[in-house]
This record gives structure tokens, sequence and C-alpha cells, in this order.
């Protein structure tokens, strides 16, 4: 599969670069007017809504991580579940052990996964491990994180944590009223963010290298680009946003265990909105979480009361995971561009 | 001496020199287990009876994990991808198997049998029709999503078809055989013999026939190999069925063992990565000796750290790998 980034507009002096560059003001409008809409979403939805779009958000800002590192970055990671895991036991540890608040104990495992993600990085480049070779190995890490984390006694082994509730309402500890609008509007703000930071980053020199050491690693060592530098900045990035995201879990459901935080599900997770989406560009990883969010929830509903002649599906399990890797494989064999890839290439023409 | 015959005498005498390199490493990391081996005996503080048990185990048990593992440095071998779905088709083979004694009461190595023929015809047809365009135009990323997507879908259909229940199949031959002061069930003789024939076979078809000299020469070079005639989709095809008719084999021998779930077969996906890695990618000797390493690593590490901590020595073993040797055993001979 092709991965395919924006293309870069001709570099002029003086104004700010998102003023000059038609298509990154094109890019922030566009995340300005998302900001809006998930702004007022709380007030149009049920609680059980509302539960379905901060799952939908939690994914999203996942997969926004991954394709910094796997689509800009062009080193494809099976083991996103690593860096989402730090986030959360981070979290989990951090506020339940030490009383810190979760702002700090977020930007704590931020800083851990990004660390953890580059020396795994930096080991499997070290010899040129690509393509599929290097996917496998980021999940053989993911695995041993999650071994690790059933076996140790202060991880709370396999019964993971619990965080407390507390008696009142608090920013600083990031507790709310069950279906406080708070609730959605954190993970909105932070995927927004994570949005900024994807739209900054594709637009900069450093992007640039990135994406010329991606394209054509030679090359781009020609022209003087350090390539192990450029390989890993993406993918500390990448690590940082997969860790806000597992630290929002954490709060959001006030529990985290093993196969919650490192699972395989979840390096899943992080990878197939991004596929469906489009792998490279901005908003596939936002448009795929979209379509995957909702969809257990939809399945799970049509299985709890199923249309005439489907009646055979009822109480099923595994529907709608079965369903979704059907979407992935048809997506990966006819359409691997994504959904956002394939419009932009039409058009284009 | 032209030119080109030195070139080519130089670089046989690197991959000479390489094989070498690798026969010394085999012979190192040998030397490395059987010293770990003995100080387990005399240092281990564990009891010599236990140790000898598993040892008989992990030997046995590594070579199933072989066989799971030939079919997929085979497969990444030939053509280039790593199959994430190699788990669930070992637990797809499981349940055909199942279904087969269940609905008409053969025995489980029967069953066995006739399952080959059903994985390798599903392999094939995968590979033709979702995998090869593909794997033709040299994405490696592609078909490691649709694997991904299979893989999926065969566990999710099984929990919908069967549910999560565990289920058996029964004893496959009763009795067990005393070596050594250890005790070995029947059932897993057969499955390390099975496997190793299987290993034997797949060599010799590879070595000594057309079509295994067809499939190996797409291996090294695609493009030569269509130009002297050779049907690369086809070749394609019939490995990716290869590489499931293994896990067929493995499948039906180890289901006796085992207590039968959907998801039962997914560690085996990233167990064989990393025996595939240890011994060298595309090397189906190296998967063999890796595989032995490894059951031999989990059933002895057992003895230390029970459930699943004896898997932690695994990926220790695999990032030692990385570490230390990261084309593997036998990844300088290819």
């Amino acid at each position: 599969m092709s991965v395919t980034g924006q293309a870069a507009p001709p570099v002029g002096p003086s104004r700010p670069a998102w003023v000059r560059d038609r298509s990154a003001r094109f890019q922030y409008t566009g995340l300005a007017i998302l900001m809006a809409v998930l702004a007022l979403l709380p007030y149009g939805l049920s609680d059980r809504g509302e539960s379905v779009a901060v799952r939908s958000l939690i994914i999203a800002i996942l997969a926004v991580g991954w394709n910094l590192m796997s689509g800009y970055g062009g080193l494809f990671s099976f083991g996103h579940a690593a860096f989402f895991g730090i986030g959360a036991y981070t979290d989990a540890y951090l506020v339940i052990a030490h009383g810190l608040s979760p702002w700090i104990a977020m930007v704590i495992g931020m800083v851990i996964a990004a660390v953890a993600g580059t020396v795994i990085a930096y080991l499997c480049l070290r010899y040129r491990l690509a393509g599929a070779y290097f996917a496998l190995a980021t999940f053989a890490f993911a695995q041993l994180f999650l071994l690790v984390v059933q076996n140790v006694d202060a991880l709370g082994k396999t019964e993971g944590f619990n965080l407390k509730i507390l008696p009142e309402e608090s920013w600083w500890m990031m507790q709310f009223d069950s279906g406080s609008s708070s609730y959605v509007w954190i993970p909105a703000a932070l995927l927004g963010l994570s949005l900024a930071l994807v739209i900054g980053f594709s637009r900069s020199r450093t992007g640039q290298r990135v994406a010329a050491v991606r394209d054509d690693e030679v090359a781009a060592e020609s022209l003087g680009i350090g390539v192990m530098k450029h390989r890993l900045i993406p993918v500390a990035l990448s690590c940082m946003i997969a860790a806000v995201a597992g630290a929002y879990y954490t709060q959001y459901y006030f529990y985290v265990g093993p196969q919650q935080g490192f699972g395989a599900a979840v390096s899943i997770e992080a990878i197939v909105p991004a596929v469906i989406g489009g792998i490279g560009t901005v908003w596939g990883p936002v448009i795929g979480a979209l379509v995957v969010g909702p969809l257990a929830e939809l399945i799970t509903e049509l299985l709890r009361d199923p249309p005439g002649g489907l009646d055979f599906l009822q109480g099923l399990t595994g529907l709608d995971v079965a369903a979704y890797a059907v979407l992935l494989i048809l997506i990966v064999r006819f359409m691997p561009r994504g959904i956002v890839g394939t419009l932009q290439r039409w058009r284009r023409r | 001496m032209s030119e080109a015959q030195v070139v080519e005498q130089s670089a046989a005498d690197v991959d000479e020199a390489g094989r070498r390199g690798s026969w010394l490493v085999l012979a190192g990391v040998l030397g490395a287990g059987v010293f770990g081996l003995l100080a387990v005996y005399l240092i281990g503080d564990r009891d010599p009876g236990l140790v000898t048990q598993a040892i008989a185990t992990g030997i046995l048990l590594g070579g199933v994990y072989a066989l799971v593992s030939v079919g997929l440095t085979l497969i990444f071998g030939v053509l280039g991808i790593v199959n994430f779905a190699q788990g669930s088709m070992l637990t797809l083979a499981m349940y055909v198997v199942l279904t087969l004694v269940e609905s008409t009461g053969m025995p489980v190595y029967v069953a066995t049998v006739l399952a080959v023929p059903v994985m390798f015809g599903l392999g094939y047809v995968l590979q033709l029709t979702l995998l090869n365009k593909m794997t033709l135009s040299g994405s490696q990323e592609g078909p490691l999503l649709v694997t991904l997507g299979l893989s999926l879908l065969i566990v999710n259909v099984l929990l919908m078809v069967f549910s999560g229940r565990p289920k058996s199949v029964g004893t496959a031959i009763d009795g067990s055989l005393r070596v050594l002061g250890a005790l070995l069930s029947w059932e897993r003789v057969v499955a390390f013999l099975g496997a190793v024939a299987v290993t034997i076979i797949l060599t010799t078809i590879l070595r000594r026939t057309t079509f295994g000299l067809s499939i190996r020469a797409v291996a090294s070079n695609p493009a030569g190999a269509a130009l002297v005639g050779v049907n690369v989709g086809r070749v394609y095809g019939l490995t990716f069925g290869i590489g499931a008719a293994c896990v067929a084999v493995a499948g039906g021998l180890m289901a006796p063992l085992v207590s039968l779930t959907p998801t039962v077969g997914e560690e085996f996906t990233i167990l064989a990565f990393i025996i595939v890695v240890l011994g060298g990618l595309g090397n189906v000797f190296g998967a063999m000796i890796g595989g032995l390493l490894i059951g031999l690593v989990q059933t002895v590490g057992s003895l230390y750290l029970p459930g699943t901590g004896s898997l932690i020595l695994v990926f220790g073993v695999f990032v030692l790998t990385l570490f230390l040797r990261p084309q593997g055993i036998f990844g300088g001979a290819r």
C-alpha cells in the first residue's frame, strides 16, 4: 500500500505558514468546525449516545496518534497498545498511589510512552527492520508489556486498577457527575490538539523531512537529512498521543486492566480506523473512528432486537468484530487509500 | 578470469563465510542451551525428575511449534508477507477436525488427514482472491492488514458458530511412554513425530522436486522465474496453501492436547513469529531449531514462573535476538 501525505506547497518568506498556505487554512478551518460540532454534541445526546461518543473520541485520538507514526512516518506499528497501556497505567498508578492530578499523570505518561516508543523503534531500525517485520516486532513488544503487567504485583496483575470516585466534581482531578458534558469536551479538546499537531507537523520543515525519509531514505540521506532522527520524531509524537488516549480511558471508565490497556484488541483499534479512513491523511483516522466507534454499538443494538428475518442473529457474540474485519479486508483490498484518500484522488482528477 | 567471475567468486566466499557463521552461532546457542539446562539441574533448586519431565515436554511441544512456524516462514520466504492469521488458521483447523470427529465419529488422526486438503484449498483460494494482487506489487502492509482482518474474522465467526464454551475432541490414543523417568503421553509423542515427518517431507519437496524448484525460483527472483515460464501467481497460491496445510496438520495433532476455544490459537501467531525470527526469516531448518528452543524455554521456564510468566522468558529470548543477532541463527545463510 502506498502511503501518501499531503503535497507540500511552495515555501515563501514572511507571513506564517498557515496564512500563506491555502490548504493549511482549509485544514484549520475544518478543525474549527469539527470542534464546534463536538462542543455542541453533549446537548443532543442521550447518556447512552454520550458514552458511544466518548468511546469513539478515544479511538479517534489513538488512531490519529497511530497515523502520525505509520502514515506520516511510514513505520507500520502493530503494537500501539503498548503506548496506550503505558498512558492508562501511568495515570492509574500515579492517581491512585500518589494522589496526583490526572493532568500531570497524563503528561508523565506521555513522556514515558515517548521514551519507550523511541527505544523500541530505535532497536528495530538499527538493523533496518522494515515493513511487516517491524510491525510484528512492535506487536511482540506490546504482548511483552501485557505479560509483564499481568505478572507484576505493583501493577495489579490481572486485576488492574480501580480509580476512587470522589464525592464532588473537580476539574483538577478530572471527575464529574456521570453524564456531565465535560466528559465529552475533554476528549474532544484532546482530539483537537492532536489534530492541530498533525496539521502543523505535516507542514513544518521537520514534517517535510520526515516525509522525505519515508518516501526515499537514500535520497533523503544524500541531501543531508538525518535518517534515524527523522524516523524517530514521528514515533515519539505518535506514542505521546496514544498515551493521552490511554490516560483518558482510565479517567472515563474509572478502571483499567491488562487487556483494556495492553490487549491486542487495542492495537487493532488504533489501526482499523486509520486504514478505513485513509492512512497518511489528516482526517482519515477521525472519519474511520466515526465509522468504527458506533458500529459495535449499532450491532449490539441490532442483536438485542433483530428485525424480521434476522432472528437467528439474536444473542450472537462476535458479529460486531466480524463485521469490521470484513470492512477492513474490503477496504484494504478495493480501496487501499481509505475513504479520505479515495475522495482526495477523485477531487484531483 | 573475467571481472564477473571474480565477483561471483567473492560472493560465494561471503556466502560460505555467512554459512560458517550461522553454524557457529547455532553451536553457540545450543551450547548455551545445554549449559542452561545443566545449571537448572545442578543449582536450579528444582527436583531433577521435574526438570527431566519439563525438558521432554518442551522438546515435544517444540516440535509442534516448529510445524506452525515452518508454514509461516515458508510463506514469508516465498511471498515476502507475514501471515498474521497463522494462529487463527490453526484454530480453524482444530475446529474442522472437531466437526469431522463429532459428526462422523472418525478417529482424530483420520480427521486430521481430511482437514489437510480443506485447509490447503482455503489457503490457495485466499491467496488468489484476496492477496495475490498486493503480493505481486510487492506491498507488505496490505497483506498484513488483510491477514489481520482474516484473523479477526475467523476467530469471531468461530465464536458465533461454536460459542466460546471450551470443547474437546476427546482422546486420540490412550497410554503413555516412559523415557528416562519422564512420562510422555502417546498423543504428545505422535504430535512430535508427525510434526517432524511433515517438516522432512516439506524440505524434501522444496529441495528435490520440480515444483520445489519453481517455489525456490519465485522466492529468490519472481521476475526471473516469470521469464522462464513459472506462473508466479499460482506458485504464490500453492505456497500459501502449503503454509495452511502445515497448520492443518499441527491443528489436528494438537487438538487432543488442548481445550478448544476460538482464541486458543491466537498466541501462536506471535510465538511462531518469534520462532521464525530466532531461526532466520524464510529458513525452514531455522524454524525447526527455533521451535525446539522456544518449546524448551517455555516448559523449563514454567518451573520458575508459573502461568503466563514463562512466556515473558520467550519474549526475553526475542528481545535478545533483536539485540544480538536480528537476522536470526540462520539469517546469514539465506
